[in-house]
């Protein structure tokens, strides 16, 4: 199940969802508004995102992780919009008959959200100015 | 030639003053192409940086435009 929310992601009823008893694990992963990176500090996030595109390379994301590991259910939802801090961003709950590919499972989804899916943030500074972050040694994605 | 829409989104939309432009390009043109003329026409864009997308699925420079698809310039995601 893959969703692009603007409304504050319910975690609790996520986990709820993936758990099953085929499975001896589930795993949670919870991104959060993170006030300080090195020296810069962010008040606040705004999430934009191309929705059709991101839909479904969220839906990508999940096929690509069910090739991979033994998941019986899982949930990946990306919140749009303004966060303010320690809010969540995105959560990703999948359950495994074992941890460690429960762990491994959400791990690669995670890091495949964060190559293919177009959504971009905006951080907020302390003066209420924005600066989007488009990280440079990405060239673009990995397709396929 | 023919004209086609290009969706921007994030810093490309703020740097264009505008959540979408128009390009000409030639008939029978690749993506390649497309970003070449996207550049002459919006220096202001880091083209070179982005992807460009079709109907929602990343495109390669080698490929075929279909100028009757949705098209858009990606800038770096940063999602999560």
């Amino acid at each position: 199940m893959i969703q692009l929310t603007n409304a504050p992601i319910d975690y609790l009823a996520l986990t709820e969802a993936v758990r099953s008893p085929a499975c001896g694990a589930v795993v949670l992963f919870l991104g959060t508004v993170r006030e300080r990176t090195g020296e810069q500090v962010t008040v606040a996030l705004e999430y934009e995102a191309y929705t059709e595109m991101a839909e479904r390379k969220l839906a990508q994301v999940e096929a690509e992780t069910r090739q991979r590991w033994p998941v019986q259910a899982m949930a990946v939802v990306h919140r749009l919009g303004h966060l303010e801090l320690a809010e969540v961003s995105v959560a990703v709950a999948v359950s495994c008959p074992h941890r460690a590919e429960a762990f491994a499972a959400c791990q690669y989804a995670m890091n495949r959200i964060k190559e293919i899916v177009p959504i971009w943030k905006k951080e907020i500074g302390p003066d209420g100015t924005g600066q989007w972050v488009h990280p440079t040694e990405q060239r673009s994605e990995k397709p396929v | 030639m023919r004209t086609v829409t290009v969706r921007l989104f994030a810093r490309l939309r703020e740097l264009a003053g505008a959540d979408q432009v128009s390009v000409e390009v030639p008939e029978n043109a690749t993506i390649g192409q497309l970003r070449q003329r996207l550049q002459m026409a919006y220096p202001q864009l880091p083209v070179s940086m982005c992807a460009v997308a079709v109907d929602a699925e990343f495109a390669r420079d080698e490929d075929n435009l279909d100028p009757s698809g949705q098209i858009a310039l990606l800038p770096p995601v940063s999602g999560g």
